[in-house]
């Protein structure tokens, strides 16, 4: 015999009689918006303006309608609709309302969460079994590391190149620290918390003690797109610059290249370019565009020498490091690219450890993978720590 | 020479062990200093031979060294990192095997050549380990370079007349680095837990996740055990299947497990109490048997292969034990 099943919130209040704005009010009053229930999550929107003619929430979850419509709750100013949400999902969404010939996007203004990003914030749900990783959030028992302002005259990009180096706790002249390479460095620090996950995942000796070196691109649609200058830059200047400077093992296993996105795209081709200089990858929500047969790509022009990389390197792969780490969220348009790289990679020799969520193209996605990701490239001391 | 090994200490059963100890808490690392509270629970005034400082003072006046040292760390750790890849792909194949179909007899004929492999890379991996820490210290000399020299001497001086030798848990390797570079000979009496424990033995096992991998060879007062701190936390103990491999792989030396509020005092001639607990090569905890001793002194502690090469064995203030850093 199977449980019955408890009805959603949302067809209960449907039931309701009388059916009127104070009911609404109790409603919203007494559950939390959107409204998780089990694998179910009720979107809700609420405008006493009689004006409104449509409501969608807006997402980008691949495998569903880019645009979810909303539906009045008869006699009502409530606008509801229900979506699926398995277990562990995290999803970005925003309202959009439209009034006539008036459309407006906008944060769901009773949902306090958000997601920042560069280009913004969205609102974000969370599905049951979704865990915000508290080795993300700041502990006082770990030593912080430091963060230092430098810059690398570039020839190669013809600028100054602005790097923020991490220096971790205790750092001493006499060790050999592995480095670590970060593309998009400004936004790790800021939108994925790099500096309180490194603190925290290096104290608890889960990653090695390291040296990083978070990047601020110029134009990262120029330089992340399989730019020969940024390799130029990322391995004849910025490595031998942090190498003189910093007491780093100086050795191809102690290197490694990380980036989301264009970011990835990035890592990947200057280790290609460079293939005995890395000994480690770790690519998150690679944007991997590649097309089996013709041009098209729907990448726009930013994806085309992408698209041209992606497709010379799966059609002559080769190893161009140890071991690659490589992580992308089932929700994401590039779900299937990052898949299709995987046995590519595997097949040239290298370790690869492949790791999905049930996120999308974020941040905070990224900032959720990083333990596993750090600890595959540069593993911390714990299996000779017995206190 | 009276050894009490304990299990992890977060709830102390360290007891007072009379005047004249000395402590090595190096394994803590830059926490070394904070040895207060160890200080009061073993009765006061001890002295703490602040192993790890002297390390770090060592490479600084000697800049040279500490080059020297960190090439030599990093071809230990690749040694390792080598060395656990191939016990990862054999254990793995062992596991394939052990899940396979096949008919019983022929099984257990390939999980016993599986066995032997992990055992040939356990070995193989020691020497190699051995000869590079040998290799090292016929080329650099630490022991007669004046900044080791002259922490060295005031270490046995330190040593000299103590009564008991207190080694705590921590980082097994900088533990054993340091041990190795500053000479340290243990006194009468030695209590040890964790980290410190594994120090003792002849050869150092990590173990996490469920992979053992063999480390170092260690200061050998301990023969003919392997010490598994946090077993609980680190080892699969619900699954008899590996765990019984564990200890075969090792045998014949006895897995013992140590955790929280564990008190082993060992015999002279490796004797342990009827309450320690062995891994049994059904992967099961029992009691030590009379069996367990019987074949120490037939067999010895370890096989031939598993041991250094003699000339490669440190042995003295004069040989270098080794300079190899953590």
């Amino acid at each position: 015999m199977t449980a019955p099943t408890r009805r959603l919130a949302i067809n209960r209040l449907r039931e309701r009689r009388p059916l009127d704005a104070a009911a609404v009010e109790d409603f919203l009053a007494r559950h939390p918006v959107p409204l998780v229930e089990g694998a179910r999550c009720t979107f809700l929107y609420r405008d006493s303006t009689s004006s409104v003619d449509e409501v969608h929430v807006v997402h980008r979850v691949l495998g569903l309608p880019d645009r979810l419509p909303l539906r009045r709750l008869r006699g009502t100013d409530l606008w509801w609709a229900v979506l699926e949400l398995p277990e562990g999902s995290r999803v970005e969404y925003q309202l959009e309302v439209r009034r006539g010939e008036h459309t407006e996007r906008f944060n769901d203004p009773r949902n306090p969460h958000r997601s920042h990003s560069p280009v913004g914030s969205s609102s974000v749900v969370f599905a049951t079994g979704y865990v915000d990783p508290e080795w993300a959030q700041h502990d006082p028992e770990a030593r912080p590391g430091e963060l230092v302002e430098t810059t690398v005259p570039s020839r190669a990009l013809r600028r100054d190149a602005r790097v923020t180096l991490y220096l971790p706790a205790r750092y001493r002249r006499t060790a050999a620290y592995p480095v670590l390479i970060v593309h998009d460095g400004g936004d790790y620090l800021q939108y994925a918390a790099a500096k309180t996950v490194l603190d925290n995942l290096i104290h608890r000796l889960e990653v090695a003690e390291l040296v990083a070196a978070f990047l601020h691109p110029g134009d990262r649609l120029v330089e992340y797109a399989d730019s020969t200058a940024h390799a130029r830059f990322v391995t004849g200047e910025l490595l031998p610059h942090l190498e003189r400077r910093h007491p780093l093992t100086g050795q191809r296993g102690g290197r490694c290249l990380m980036g989301a996105s264009f970011g990835a795209v990035a890592a990947l081709s200057t280790a290609y370019r460079h293939r005995d200089t890395y000994g480690a990858l770790l690519l998150q929500s690679g944007s991997f565009v590649f097309t089996d047969i013709g041009t098209e790509h729907g990448g726009g022009p930013a994806f085309d020498p992408v698209v041209r990389f992606t497709n010379r390197y799966r059609a002559r792969p080769r190893a161009v490091a140890d071991r690659v780490f490589v992580s992308c969220g089932v929700y994401e348009p590039l779900i299937v690219r990052n898949r299709s790289m995987v046995p590519v990679l595997s097949g040239t020799g290298m370790r690869v450890r492949y790791v999905e969520s049930r996120d999308g193209h974020s941040w905070e996605n990224w900032r959720d993978r990083l333990r596993d990701g750090l600890t595959w490239v540069f593993p911390g001391p714990q299996k000779l720590v017995y206190e | 020479m009276p050894i009490t090994v304990l299990g992890p200490q977060r709830r102390p059963t360290v007891r007072p062990v009379g005047p004249g100890a000395v402590t090595v808490t190096a394994g803590w690392q830059e926490r070394e200093s904070d040895d207060a509270e160890l200080d009061r629970a073993l009765g006061g005034s001890t002295v703490n031979l602040r192993l790890y400082a002297r390390w770090l003072a060592v490479l600084d006046a000697d800049p040279e060294l500490a080059t020297a040292e960190l090439d030599h760390r990093a071809v230990l750790d690749e040694l390792q990192e080598l060395y656990a890849l191939q016990v990862e792909q054999a254990e793995r194949a062992a596991d394939a095997i052990r899940r396979s179909s096949t008919r019983p007899r022929t099984r257990a004929a390939a999980l016993a050549d599986a066995q032997s492999a992990l055992q040939l890379l356990d070995a193989r991996h020691l020497a190699r380990v051995a000869q590079a820490r040998a290799d090292f210290a016929a080329a650099w000399r630490p022991a007669e370079r004046d900044a080791v020299a002259w922490h060295r001497a005031e270490v046995a001086g330190q040593l000299a007349g103590a009564g008991t030798l207190v080694l705590t848990g921590g980082h097994v390797g900088v533990l054993l680095h340091v041990l190795q570079v500053f000479d340290v000979r243990a006194p009468e009496t030695v209590l040890a837990w964790s980290a410190g424990a594994m120090a003792l033995t002849e050869r150092v096992v990590l173990f996490s996740a469920g992979q053992a991998e063999t480390y170092a060879a260690g200061l050998g007062l301990l023969p003919g055990l392997v010490l598994l701190p946090h077993a609980r936390r680190r080892l699969p103990l619900e699954d008899p299947v590996r765990l019984g491999a564990l200890a075969r792989r090792f045998a014949p030396a006895r897995c013992l497990v140590l955790d929280d509020g564990v008190r082993v005092e060992v015999g002279p001639g490796g004797e342990l109490p009827a309450d320690a607990r062995l891994i049994g090569p059904d992967g099961k905890l029992r009691p030590p048997a009379p069996a367990d001793l019987a074949q120490i002194d037939a067999e010895g502690p370890l096989e031939a292969a598993d041991q250094p090469r003699a000339a490669d064995r440190p042995r003295s203030a004069d040989q270098p034990r080794s300079a190899e850093g953590p």
